[in-house]
């Protein structure tokens, strides 16, 4: 082994180490952020030992200078743009657009090898020279494509640019999937058996595939898909990593692709969906229309922010149920207005979090953390649940189908089996919401009809806006 | 690097993965997807290694530089939005106004 050989040796085991360190303390809050950027040095770090490794054996062409130049100003400047603008609500439709173009990079580098086969007396590099490198630039590009299609979906759909076409509910979609697939399979064979050109058959039906697999699913699930396209760009990396004769590639396309699929699952856990109704299911909503869950509601009792206010001002013990519809009217800053006020009246606040408010596992957190909220304050479902019984008041803001008691009640409901918040064990319970709508699964919430909950309608923001107005009247928090 | 070995790296990468994260507070999950989800983006080692071995090919430089671009969209971005999470719960209580 020459110098360069060992160097970059040395420096992909460092990169690795400091990957593996970077995941594991991203699960600690304390260490998240340090761990962060750790995962970003020992990224950094793999280029520069790939970059000295070229420049210390066959050099590196001035021609190929340019064209790193080019493609690394312009992907960072982009990337660091757009993850400065984004609002933290958009957090789930950004991180499937950056997954979304993981994706298109490992297609891509297949495709170029594919295309163009490399000379230069690498022996593993010769275009097509063993059945592995065809197997390796065939699921590189198939894993690729459905990524990168998969995501624009996802985030076109989060964005509200897309709606769920009404064919992709009906079974023709499952014939029109198989047949993506079967498609695939052909293009693959055809591939390994010498056919260059039906490389590009192979990308078609693949990025097919991962439009009509996305397409069907509706809102509610598109944070396991997100989680599970996550994973699956992992898969590519670490595809492209066999094309290409890189370790260090394959070993971070596996840690992310088996992270992925843990974080999918823990997702599908906290929804009571199992993974394979998420992905064949399709909408929620479609379903539930012809089960027992829809239906009318009889005993709604409605009542005014003063009413509101004057309870909250006698309780000792709030409890507040943030959900993504607080998130949208961007009302998490007026809560903690409110919050603070009560906390000021001696009263206490705690913040009851289920695992999958908002739209990712953890997503909501970092919404009320931008509100400046205490992270002590935010309780987890299976540690706030017991506390229900000896609450006062519970304010339900934009949460729906995570404090319907149909979960626990109704055996013949979609929900049923799904944990939820118990809400309907507190004395009195607000439910601060727009309208009767449904919430992402389009159940109805049998809390509503509850004689214990009152119903307090208009837009998060504007009616704590309104509850601080008549709290200050009340005197509340003004010692 | 034999293929067989290549194997090897790959399934104890994923046993690696599915170890690091197995105890993660849910607080922690949505910054962890998109952590996770930067570091896929190592892909931008193939693109330069595509780069690098071009050797004057253009449409090959071509496709490894937009590769290159699409990679690193994906890991910047990443990193800055997982940072600007982070961000907010490491401020201290105390520091609350």
């Amino acid at each position: 082994m020459n110098l360069p050989v060992i160097i970059k040796f040395v420096i992909d085991l460092l990169a690795v180490l400091l990957l593996a360190l970077g995941i594991k303390g991203l699960s600690k809050v304390k260490s998240a952020r340090d761990a962060n950027r750790l995962a970003a040095f020992a990224m950094s770090l793999s280029v520069v030992g790939l970059l000295s490794y070229y420049l210390g054996t066959s050099g590196i062409a001035i021609q190929s200078w340019i064209w790193i130049i080019i493609g690394s100003i312009l992907g960072s400047l982009f990337g660091a743009i757009l993850a400065k603008k984004v609002p933290m609500t958009s957090m789930p439709e950004t991180v499937a657009l950056f997954n979304g173009c993981g994706g298109m990079s490992s297609l891509l580098v297949a495709l170029g090898v594919a295309i163009f086969p490399i000379s230069g007396g690498q022996e593993n590099f010769d275009f097509f020279k063993s059945l592995i490198n065809e197997v390796s630039i065939s699921v590189s590009i198939f894993v690729g494509a459905i990524t990168f299609t998969g995501s624009i979906v996802a985030m076109a759909k989060l964005q509200g640019w897309l709606s769920t076409p009404g064919w992709t509910q009906s079974k023709v979609r499952h014939f029109v999937n198989i047949v993506f697939a079967v498609a695939s399979l052909i293009a693959f064979f055809d591939l390994i058996n010498g056919n260059t050109s039906s490389i590009w058959l192979l990308v078609v039906v693949s990025s097919l595939l991962g439009i009509g697999v996305t397409l069907p699913i509706g809102g509610a699930d598109m944070p396991v898909v997100i989680s599970l396209l996550n994973s699956y760009s992992g898969i590519a990396a670490a595809a492209a990593g066999f094309v290409v004769d890189s370790q260090l590639l394959i070993v971070a396309g596996a840690m992310v692709g088996a992270a992925g699929l843990i974080l999918t699952q823990v997702m599908c856990k906290g929804m009571n969906r199992s993974l394979v109704s998420v992905l064949f299911g399709g909408s929620l909503s479609a379903q539930s229309t012809t089960s027992s869950g829809s239906g009318e509601y009889t005993n709604i009792t409605s009542c005014s922010v003063e009413e509101c206010a004057l309870t909250l001002e006698a309780a000792n013990k709030v409890i507040i149920v943030p959900g993504y519809g607080l998130a949208v009217a961007q009302a998490q800053h007026t809560l903690r207005e409110v919050t603070k006020k009560l906390e000021q009246n001696g009263i206490e606040v705690v913040y009851a979090i289920h695992p999958v408010a908002g739209r990712m596992p953890g997503h909501m957190n970092v919404l009320l953390a931008e509100a400046d909220v205490p992270y002590e304050q935010l309780k987890e479902m299976d540690v706030v649940n017991p506390d229900f019984p000896a609450t006062d008041v519970v304010l339900v803001l934009g949460a729906n189908d995570v404090v319907n008691p149909q979960a626990k009640n109704d055996s013949s409901s979609p929900l049923y089996g799904m944990p939820v918040l118990d809400v309907q064990e507190a004395r009195t319970v607000f439910v601060i919401k727009r309208g009767m709508s449904a919430g992402y699964s389009g159940i109805k919430n049998d809390l509503f009809d509850l004689p214990n909950t009152s119903m307090v309608f208009g837009d998060a923001k504007k009616v704590l806006n309104d509850l601080i107005g008549e709290l200050k009247d009340l005197g509340v928090g003004e010692k | 690097m034999s293929f067989i070995s290549l194997l090897w790296v790959l399934l104890l990468g994923s046993l690696l993965g599915l170890e690091l994260i197995g105890k993660v507070p849910p607080t922690l999950h949505t910054p962890l997807m998109s952590g996770a989800n930067a570091i896929s983006g190592i892909t931008m080692l193939a693109a330069l290694t595509l780069i690098v071995k071009a050797e004057g090919n253009v449409p090959l430089l071509i496709i490894g530089s937009v590769s290159l671009g699409f990679a690193l969209f994906n890991v910047v971005g990443g990193f800055f939005v997982t940072d600007r999470m982070l961000a907010m719960f490491s401020r201290k209580p105390s520091n609350k106004k």
